[in-house]
């Protein structure tokens, strides 16, 4: 039990180090660019094809029901809601802390079994600044955009669903989904994703960073990175909904 | 040390403990600016630890290093920064940054630290490459290099900011007799050309008879030689004699 306060405290400080970091020169905008795209490129295909099929088949689901009771026309409110407020930003997070952080924390294990980073530091280069800062900032970054996707894909999903079983057109699928939304049932589910993108960020770099296990630690670092991620970005997600619907009561539905 | 030659290292009392495991154990030596020290012992003797320490990689438990009028183990972090550039680094397997190229590895020091144009960096790159025989590797990932070549790209890197203290971790490891040479060979033209400061760790007693000005020899922690090639061969040290060829 210590020991998990310890790690805690230990992932504390080297999130705020690396916050702070981000605020210093040089701003390593290369770095942040290559880890953006690396982000980017990693998780845009897995990420649009689970929205799409998540749409489609959660539309499959809920037709059922609503037919039933009569309620088919809110068959594309309830998707975008349903979307853009959780599914959206929760499935997006847990893809990306698979995709990418296991990722950043086996790459970064690597380089320390492999001197890499001592290699940067014996330059004079910074290499907590170099390597760890870039990442955080490009998850922080590419969350929220890669949750638009997840959200559009999955729209996409649900209509092309929902126009096979009843013709409906797309026009009138996107007014029907977009009816009674609201900007604040966009803006903080979207950005709250940054919160997670900064979470698998720096659980990632930090079991990477430390590592100092050889080979053997790079698998180490890998799995730690996805398992704690993913745990906290479910805890936090309860957190973040609590305080969106005490700052927007309105979104309280 | 030669009359009028300042110390470019020196250890001064160091120990270095990894958990219970004594690494070294209050080592005290120095080497002139310019000349040549071989480092050998036997394996997990401290040899690669005291290049760590030497770089600040690695912090002493107890003792002093002095690069220069630096004493290493307390500097802040901007001036450990300037002092490292004072030095460079040739790790045991290369330690290239395999996500970037070779050049992209060369220019990443100059584009940090200097003040140099992208034609600057260009013509520095192209020299220390054709000096290490890669001028035609430089679009190559450092997965593409074989084991030489790698060590030469290592060596190249180190040598960007035209250090003034080398150091070389295992250099010849891994390479054939010929490879090994011609990478002693690197070496001994760095020091003649720029006098630079050579600590090379290494279990080449060849290379070492080659490159050394003196040779320090390490077991279990402890210096139990230090003297030139022929002061080693007639140490009282049996363990000393031997890892220099001399003796069994």
């Amino acid at each position: 039990m210590f020991n998990v306060f310890e790690i805690a405290g230990k992932v504390s400080l080297f999130g705020a180090r690396a916050l702070a970091e981000s605020f210093r020169r040089p701003f390593e905008g290369g770095q942040i660019v290559r880890q953006l795209a690396d982000v980017g490129s990693k998780s845009l295909p897995l990420v649009i094809a689970s929205g799409f099929a998540l749409g489609a088949v959660m539309t499959l689901h809920t037709r059922t029901t609503l037919v039933t009771f009569g309620a088919a026309a809110v068959i594309p409110t309830v998707q975008a809601f349903a979307f853009f407020l959780e599914i959206g930003p929760l499935v997006t997070a847990l893809l990306v802390a698979g995709r990418v952080g296991s990722g950043i924390g086996a790459v970064l294990a690597d380089m320390r079994a492999t001197e890499q980073i001592d290699g940067i530091e014996s330059l004079s280069i910074d290499s907590f600044k170099f390597l760890v800062v870039p990442r955080i900032i490009a998850c922080t970054l590419a969350l929220p955009i890669l949750t638009l996707f997840m959200d559009f894909s999955g729209l996409l999903g649900g209509f092309l669903s929902e126009s096979a079983a009843s013709g409906l057109s797309f026009q009138l699928y996107i007014f029907r989904a977009f009816s009674e939304f609201q900007w604040s049932n966009f803006w903080p589910p979207t950005l709250k994703t940054c919160v997670f993108g900064f979470v698998i960020g720096t659980i990632s770099s930090f079991f990477g960073y430390t590592m100092n296990e050889g080979a053997q630690g790079v698998g180490k670092a890998a799995t730690n990175s996805v398992v704690i991620s993913s745990l906290l970005i479910i805890l936090l997600d309860v957190l973040l909904i609590k305080l969106i619907f005490f700052i927007f009561p309105g979104s309280a539905l | 040390m030669t009359p009028g030659d300042s110390p470019a290292v020196i250890f001064d009392q160091v120990s270095k403990s990894f958990g219970a495991k004594q690494v070294l154990n209050n080592v005290s030596w120095n080497i002139p600016a310019g000349s040549a020290l071989c480092i050998l012992g036997r394996s997990g003797t401290g040899k690669s630890v005291t290049l760590k320490l030497i770089i600040a990689l690695l912090k002493p438990d107890q003792g002093k290093i002095w690069i220069d009028e630096d004493e290493v183990t307390h500097l802040s972090a901007s001036k450990l920064s300037r002092v490292r550039r004072k030095i460079g680094y040739l790790f045991q397997d290369a330690a290239l940054f395999d996500s970037l190229t070779l050049y992209e590895n060369l220019a990443l020091p100059l584009q940090r630290l200097t003040n140099k144009s992208l034609e600057e960096i260009d013509f520095v790159i192209d020299q220390v490459l054709g000096q290490v025989g890669l001028a035609n590797d430089k679009a190559k990932m450092p997965s593409e290099l074989s084991g030489g070549m790698r060590k030469r790209a290592g060596l190249a890197r180190a040598l960007m900011l035209e250090p003034k203290i080398l150091l070389a971790d295992e250099p010849s490891s891994g390479l054939d007799r010929i490879t090994a040479s011609e990478i002693d060979e690197l070496l001994l033209r760095q020091k003649a050309d720029r006098k630079t400061t050579l600590i090379v760790v290494t279990h080449d007693v060849h290379g070492a008879r080659r490159v050394a000005d003196r040779v320090l020899v390490l077991d279990r922690g402890k210096m139990i030689a230090h003297g030139s090639v022929s002061e080693i061969e007639h140490s009282e040290n049996e363990t000393a004699r031997r890892l220099i060829g001399s003796d069994g």
